[in-house]
């Protein structure tokens, strides 16, 4: 049995320790938030929070993580009531296919909490974990830009 | 195929006596730290029926040690905690400038220093500063411990002198005198998330008459191992750094390589791009991280 906090609720796992944090996440907790993009760590579609720290999710055995603090996208916002991140992906065309935009918005989250700079080197530096084949980038760092500085 | 979750068998070692009173029981099983290379194999169904022995949950070599003649840093300490510990950055940047461009920042969070290096990829991030620093590798076994030079551990690609029964426990960093010059370089196709086609790090020290005290430069990518320019750096010693010098100097770095052809560079391209970096930095063009 392993126990974890998901999103702030307690939650225990009597599966297979060896099932990836992605999987136990999307298919035992159904929190679909989170992507499979490659399953190579390269993507960071799959992008969750552990104690505060951005991950691939699909390269952590669940059995790695008794008592780790695990946050995802679901924990942003709701549809009605959308994350800072969120509404700015929104309004500044962050997201197309989406594919790529929950693990832009938890290594965005990420990076707010260590500071959130707004300089492009710093945001580049943050977002440098997450493909997008869609934006060419360039909305996704306003967007995240413009969440962070407040502005509309 | 993909990996296949019931068929492995995870081992979870609580503290350090028992992670290798677990390896020495269990000599076949795969140690995971962060994961962030064994997880990709996995994850293409490499691994299905293994033994894994994870050793994440180990306090004891996650710690970090900032010390007046050196650093000690646990195993398991990882890319990003390096990066969060001000003393380590001011007394290695090269180390740090490697940790932050390993991956992307989720790689950094999981991926361990010593992970990177029981990996033994010849690509490997950190590998060109920790030969530069003169690293010590302590490595642990349940009949004791034994302490390796950096320039001992690998010796080819994916392999190490480690014995079956040992685990990296530790990595000494010394503190080196302040350098006159320093420099990291990675070449790859991109900032982030790219494995390099080739990579640098070098350390230079002047005498008082502004020759050469000692130079210590390593290249990554361009060999099994990481490689020391051993022929290059005794050539320049006692030198001053004139055009005669530096044009020996580079001329011998291919003596001490042997890039080869594969999917991210090719062997031309690797010997040039070495070359210019080590030109540059001879010349005094090209420092810094």
């Amino acid at each position: 049995m392993i126990r974890l906090s998901v999103n702030g609720k307690r939650r225990s796992y009597a599966g297979h320790p060896f099932k990836r944090l992605l999987d136990v996440l999307r298919e035992d907790f159904r929190l679909t938030g989170s992507k499979e993009g490659c399953g190579e760590g390269e993507c960071g579609a799959c992008s969750v929070l552990i104690d505060g720290e951005p991950v691939n999710s699909c390269l952590i055995p669940v059995g790695q993580l008794e008592g780790a603090k695990i946050e995802t996208v679901e924990s942003l916002g709701t549809p009605e009531k959308l994350g800072r991140l969120q509404k700015a992906f929104l309004e500044h065309g962050g997201a197309q296919c989406g594919i790529c935009t929950p693990g832009m918005l938890v290594a965005a989250e990420a990076h707010r909490r260590c500071g959130g700079s707004t300089k492009r080197q710093a945001l580049c530096r943050a977002l440098a974990g997450n493909l997008c084949r869609c934006t060419g980038y360039k909305h996704i760092i306003e967007s995240v830009a413009a969440a962070l500085s407040g502005k509309r | 195929m993909r990996g296949d979750a019931a068929s492995m068998t995870l081992l979870r070692a609580k503290s350090a006596a028992d992670a290798l009173r677990l390896r020495a029981r269990n000599p076949a099983a795969l140690p995971l730290a962060g994961g962030t290379d064994l997880m990709v194999h996995w994850n293409a169904g490499l691994l299905n029926g293994r033994t894994v022995l994870d050793i994440s949950a180990v306090k004891d070599w996650r710690r970090i040690k900032v010390g007046k003649d050196g650093a000690e840093v646990g195993a398991l300490a990882t890319h990003a905690a390096l990066l969060r510990q001000p003393a380590v950055v001011a007394g290695w940047p090269l180390l740090t400038a490697a940790c932050g461009l390993v991956g992307g920042p989720q790689i950094q969070a999981r991926g361990t220093l010593g992970g990177n290096i029981a990996n033994a990829s010849p690509a490997g991030d950190t590998f060109p500063p920790l030969a530069v620093y003169e690293a010590r590798v302590r490595v642990a076994s349940s009949a004791g411990s034994r302490e390796l030079a950096f320039s001992e551990v690998f010796t080819g690609v994916k392999k190490t002198s480690l014995k079956p029964d040992e685990l990296i426990e530790s990595i000494y960093l010394p503190r080196p005198a302040k350098p006159a010059r320093q420099l990291f370089r990675k070449v790859g196709t991109r900032a982030a998330q790219a494995i390099s086609k080739t990579m640098a790090a070098g350390l230079l020290w002047l005498d008082k008459k502004g020759a050469v005290g000692e130079l210590r430069f390593a290249l990554g990518s361009m060999a099994p191992t990481v490689r020391r320019l051993r022929k290059a750096e005794q050539a320049v010693r006692g030198r001053k750094l004139d055009r005669e010098t530096i044009d020996l100097a580079v001329k011998l770095l291919a003596s001490d390589v042997s890039p080869i052809d594969d999917i991210r560079s090719t062997r031309l391209y690797r010997l040039r791009a070495a070359e210019n970096i080590f030109r540059g930095f001879l010349e005094g063009r090209l420092e810094g991280v």
